[in-house]
């Protein structure tokens, strides 16, 4: 059974599934929403995909950089990732909490959050190495000013507490703090949408408005503020997990409407046009004075409302186009990417690995764009070739492990793709 | 459990790839250094980066009626370097470089020229004393460059617009022309520093009060691009720092020119 469900849905979920299908079979409950029977493969596609980009976004300025979306239009890939991230978290524990109730739920989503800090300490190790061997090796008198930002390898103690506080965060390592941070709340979040879906999403919306009323953020070390503000970006999760928790099912009909898909169409196109003047200076000109002082800036700490805005236009206009059974996602092409989104935790620690290593090589050997391109593309094989290889453990194991046991592993499995 | 074999897995796979990394720049570091060819280097400019429709109405007066030019540079570290003697440092840096372009391009008049560098201060603790500054100086063009300490700490970059915001309004009160500087761009440290919020809000107060940006990360970024200059290098700075600013010096006075040219009417 499980074989003939891996091949179509993949192995995380599809391991999930398993489980409930015998969970099902044992209670005789019926199917609350059949649509979680098989994976939404759309959403590892996208993660995937987040994944790339934020790996690429992560490399200096190369070729494949102009290939990513934030170059054109307001929001990127970060927000592709907590919604998704939103959504299959709500998913896997939403069910966790239904089945096994609350504090069975909590204790699963906590222990996914240790991993998460395990996973973010771990990076941070690797960051410090080779911040270290810049220190020691890189002396250029251009850049003394830019050096002193290495002063804090002068006082490890505090830094290193500093960091396990998470807050003392190197650029690039923002992601991970933030999902920590929203997944902490997950079972709050899970349990208020139990009572009300609607009433949540309108406490984060309250919450989101409140941020920018009241200029909530959290504090950083050695000063400054989160990069992502988690009191801003809770509303991408939220609504992601309101969507899985049967809001998208009620959006459909807005989705579904001409009105909806113009409306998107005509903000991206104004998007577009606004981030083409960024990177044409010559059109510059062409952009109404007044309009700029009223857009810019576009904050990305605090989630824009334009940012958030252009991700609900992709999205609506990708779920329209992009059809649940097209074909296509189960095309080798895509197999990839849709792996890497499954195994979006471990992908996204290499990712940002490999974003070290490739800025490490091409300061080595002051590579040219070919370098560049190589490493982009070398990137992308590695990640890809890793979310194959765990997909193959975990296939194993399931194999092996599954008559074994019945839901304790599998639950956090599932939440591995989460 | 298959999350820590998951991860044992992932680490084996960084382990390998680490291992390759040190081998390699190990290899690298064999050959002796290139000598690096004594003549200016072009360092060609595209011209949107030093042109635009911003212009400085005083240099520009002043300089139809051959008056001095008045300039006060105010600065962080990254408007110096350190090349050995004092003396030599200071005319090698980018506003020595600019003060010697726009000698040898405006015979006619007098330039004059201060720096003023305040090491390690944030916009908000420079804007506080700038109007002050300037009206005791009383130059024709303030030349302000900044953010790169606020990049560093990390300023709330909303708090970093409100100071530029302070700073430009007190200098152009006080009664001069104003031009921002940006901060430079630096490959080795694009991993720790983060400077694109600073960089927009820079170019926000800029155009809001309509004064001319001297785009200094896009400049170094187009010559690290172009293969002009090598900016990842570790060996060879001192020559390197000197070539660069040369240019940034030149650029920056071909900058403050084009500004203070009258416009040709644009038809649109």
């Amino acid at each position: 059974m499980t074989s003939v469900a891996d091949q179509i849905s993949g192995p995380p979920l599809a391991a999930e599934a398993g489980v409930l299908a015998r969970d099902a079979s044992a209670a005789a409950p019926a199917m609350v929403r059949p649509v979680a029977s098989e994976r939404e493969l759309r959403l590892d596609l996208f993660r995937g995909l987040a994944l790339w980009l934020i790996f690429v976004d992560h490399l200096p300025q190369n070729l494949l950089t102009w290939l990513t979306i934030r170059n054109y239009g307001f929001s990127d890939a970060t927000e592709i990732f907590i919604f998704i991230s939103g959504y299959t978290a709500s998913f896997v524990y939403g069910r966790a909490m239904r089945d096994a109730g609350f504090v069975v739920a909590t204790a699963r989503i906590l222990r996914r959050v240790w991993q998460i800090y395990v996973a973010h300490v771990f990076l941070f190790t690797i960051f410090l190495a080779e911040i270290s061997y810049v220190a020691t090796r890189f002396e250029n008198p251009l850049y003394t000013e830019e050096m002193g930002i290495l002063d804090f390898l002068k006082e490890p103690d505090i830094t290193i507490v500093q960091a396990l506080l998470l807050r003392f965060r190197p650029v690039n390592m923002d992601v991970l703090p933030l999902y920590i941070v929203l997944m902490l709340f997950l079972p709050l979040i899970l349990w208020l949408m139990r009572r009300s879906a609607d009433l949540t999403l309108g406490l984060s919306v309250l919450l989101y408005a409140a941020t920018w009323e009241f200029d909530l953020y959290l504090s950083a070390y050695p000063n400054g503020f989160w990069a992502f503000n988690p009191f801003a970006w809770q509303l991408l999760f939220v609504f992601g997990a309101w969507c899985a928790q049967g809001g998208a099912q009620r959006m459909s009909r807005i989705l579904a409407s001409p009105v909806t898909l113009w409306i998107s169409i005509a903000y991206l196109l104004f998007a577009f046009f606004v981030t083409l003047t960024w990177y044409v200076p010559q059109f510059s000109h062409l952009m109404p004075k007044r309009l700029e002082q009223w857009m810019y800036p576009i904050s990305k700490t605090d989630l824009d409302v334009l940012r958030f805005a252009h991700f609900l236009a992709l999205a609506a206009v990708t779920v329209r186009f992009l059809r649940k059974d097209w074909p296509g996602l189960k095309s080798p092409w895509l197999k990839p990417l849709i792996l890497c989104g499954q195994h979006s935790l471990e992908i996204f620690c290499l990712g940002v690995f490999l974003a070290f290593a490739g800025h490490f090589i091409l300061a080595e050997f002051s590579g040219g764009t070919g370098l560049h391109f190589v490493i982009s593309i070398s990137g992308i094989l590695i990640m890809s070739a890793a979310a194959w290889l765990f997909s193959w453990y975990k296939h194993s194991a399931d194999k092996s492990g599954s008559r074994a046991k019945a839901t304790g592993g599998n639950a956090d499995l599932a939440g591995g793709g989460a | 459990m298959r999350f820590v074999s998951g991860a044992i897995l992932s680490v084996s796979v960084l382990a390998g790839f680490l291992a390759i990394v040190p081998l390699r720049a190990e290899d690298a570091s064999v050959p002796a250094p290139v000598p690096t060819p004594a003549a200016p280097a072009a360092c060609e400019v595209p011209d949107y980066l030093l042109t635009g429709d911003i212009a400085l109405p005083k240099v520009a007066e002043v300089i139809k009626a051959a008056r001095p030019l008045n300039i006060l540079v105010i600065g962080s570290r990254s408007s110096t370097i350190n090349v050995g003697a004092a003396a030599a440092s200071e005319a090698a840096a980018y506003p020595g470089q600019m003060l010697a372009a726009l000698k040898a391009k405006l015979p006619a008049i007098e330039v004059n020229l201060s720096v003023e560098i305040q090491a390690k201060k944030t916009a908000e603790e420079i804007a506080s004393g700038l109007g002050k500054l300037v009206e005791s100086k009383k130059p024709t063009l303030v030349i302000w460059q900044t953010g790169t300490v606020d990049a560093m700490r990390s300023v709330d970059p909303d708090d970093f617009r409100t100071a530029v915001d302070e700073g430009v309004v007190a200098s152009k009160e006080a009664g001069a022309d104003v031009v921002l500087v940006n901060p430079q761009y630096s490959p080795r440290t694009e991993s720790m520093i983060s400077a694109s919020p600073y960089l927009d809000n820079m170019r926000v107060v800029a155009q809001e009060h309509e004064v001319p940006l001297f785009d200094r990360f896009a400049l170094m970024k187009t010559w690290s691009e172009s293969g002009e200059f090598d900016l990842f290098t570790a060996v060879h700075g001192a020559e390197l720092a000197k070539r660069v600013h040369n240019c940034l010096g030149r650029a920056l006075s071909e900058f403050i020119l084009a500004a203070a040219r009258p416009k040709p009417v644009q038809e649109n």
